[in-house]
């Protein structure tokens, strides 16, 4: 049965992927990859990772999805007044249907295999505490040395991004 | 076989009951909103529907669906349809995992007050909160509108910033209950509240939650009178009744949180549990609605700082001293 369910997700993943990359509209591009992070959720809670299926949702498909949209929607990228030229676009939401459709039917399936959570627990299962711990004992350099490329990136787009000079307009004043 | 069928039958009961309370009582959010409102402005509020105009919930619900479904004709036709009904379910969702009662015994069968109790049920929380922007956000963007629009962007940078400091003014929580699960939170708070414990994080959370709200002094996404309606202004019927729907159980689920994280949740003397944690959920909600009576609405700027440049590092701050004194008494 998860082997079905892997199979199924994975699939889902796949093609709402591809879907992501070949979507002309950006929003919508995004609704497909928030799609695929779902599926790889899914996956990641089918594994035993409960710790990481949390996270795949909030950080990815919670922050950094919701930034992408952001800009698109602040640079204006969307091409809004295109959407009633197709008139009623069945067909061109027919594909995302099909994939909410397909990943609440897994939903579903999981939570029906195991609704308490209890009897199901495969013996690769990483509680919150054993992920930390491992995380932050075992892998500690490696995390380390990560998060510190994160803050070197961050400098980075700091400095990029900083004001000019010889403007006059009030510094971070801009957003 | 029999068992299973009993333990299943409640737990539907349970569910069943949950939703219609969480809904019934978000309707009756809006009517005890207008009525407050009313009386701090000197006001009467509705009181011509039934008694204390008690019925006008009821009465809404009937405008509201027999109004026309009006679709923009430029809209992005799918997103502007599923929208509204994402963000109402996100927002009930979220009540999963929020415990509201000690374990309660029926029949000699034992049944947790909680709809499932994830070992991450806080991050439960966190995701589904960040994906409630989803609903604002397509809603604004759909409707193809410059007034939505403008209310979407506000509204995506305002729950992004305010979401950190959110998130970071619960790492103390986990870190003094030691667990991600609300439960077990709960259960560490049986003496003293966190709110007592670490005050600091308290005042985050609850800052933070009002922002989450989009309710004045953080209600930038639907400011009235700059943005008509911000992004739910294309929305007529009950589509806009869902939105306006979500946002109460919003108000209801970020109350759970606060009573849950930092109020002890369902302890308290003489009283049964379940009627602590509606007390003081709806002491929390009260104290939204009064913050709106009193506040005028902060500027877009005013509000970034503020998010970025005081909340978040007080929360960082937060976080590393008490890890600090945990350390320090646990040695």
């Amino acid at each position: 049965m998860a082997t079905w369910m892997f199979y199924i997700l994975g699939a889902i993943t796949v093609v709402a992927t591809l879907l992501a990359i070949t979507q002309r509209n950006p929003v919508h591009a995004v609704i497909y990859l928030v799609n695929s992070f779902f599926a790889l959720a899914l996956l990641f809670f089918l594994l035993g990772a409960p710790l990481v299926a949390a996270w795949e949702v909030i950080i990815y498909a919670g922050a950094i999805m919701v930034l992408f949209l952001f800009i698109i929607m602040m640079l204006e990228i969307a091409p809004g007044v295109e959407a009633d030229r197709y008139g009623p676009n069945w067909l061109q939401w027919l594909p995302i249907l099909l994939l909410a459709a397909a990943l609440g039917i897994c939903t579903l399936l999981l939570t029906g295999l195991d609704p308490v959570g209890s009897n199901g627990v495969p013996h690769w299962y990483a509680s919150p505490r054993d992920f930390g711990y491992a995380l932050f004992k075992e892998y500690a350099l490696a995390i380390e040395v990560v998060s510190f490329q994160l803050l070197f990136a961050a400098v980075g787009a700091f400095y990029v991004g900083r004001p000019e000079r010889k403007s006059k307009s009030p510094a971070g004043g801009d957003r | 076989m029999t068992e299973q069928l009993i333990m299943l039958g409640l737990i539907l009961a349970k569910l069943g009951l949950i939703f219609i309370v969480i809904l019934t009582l978000a309707a009756y959010l809006v009517l005890a909103e207008r009525k407050i409102l009313a009386r701090m402005q000197l006001r009467y509020g509705p009181n011509r529907v039934g008694p204390f105009g008690m019925l006008q919930p009821l009465s809404d619900l009937i405008k509201l669906l027999t109004k026309e479904d009006f679709l923009p004709a430029a809209a992005d036709k799918w997103l502007f349809l599923i929208a509204p009904g994402l963000s109402a379910l996100t927002a009930l969702l979220t009540f999963a995992v929020i415990p509201f009662g000690p374990p309660l015994e029926i029949f000699g069968r034992t049944l947790p007050l909680v709809v499932i109790d994830l070992n991450i049920g806080l991050l439960y929380f966190l995701g589904l909160s960040s994906l409630a922007v989803y609903g604002m956000a397509l809603g604004g963007w759909a409707s193809n509108s410059k007034y939505a629009l403008l209310g979407s962007i506000r509204g995506l940078s305002q729950l992004i910033s305010y979401e950190l400091s959110m998130g970071l003014a619960v790492v103390p929580v986990v870190m003094m209950a030691r667990s991600f699960s609300l439960t077990e939170i709960v259960m560490a708070q049986a003496e003293i509240p966190y709110a007592l414990l670490n005050p600091p994080a308290f005042l985050i959370f609850l800052i933070s939650i009002v922002a989450e709200s989009k309710r004045i002094p953080f209600d930038m996404p639907e400011a009235e009178n700059e943005l008509v309606a911000g992004f739910h202004t294309e929305y007529s019927g009950m589509r806009f009744g869902l939105f306006f729907v979500g946002e109460y159980i919003n108000l209801i689920i970020l109350g759970s949180m606060l009573t849950v994280l930092f109020l002890g949740g369902w302890h308290g003397p003489w009283l049964p549990g379940v009627v602590w944690f509606s007390l003081k959920v709806l002491a929390v909600c009260f104290f939204f609605i009064w913050v709106r009576a009193s506040l005028p609405r902060l500027r877009y700027d005013q509000l970034m700082h503020f998010g970025w440049k005081v909340l978040l590092p007080l929360a960082l701050l937060n976080a590393l001293v008490t890890g600090a004194i945990l350390l320090w008494i646990g040695q």
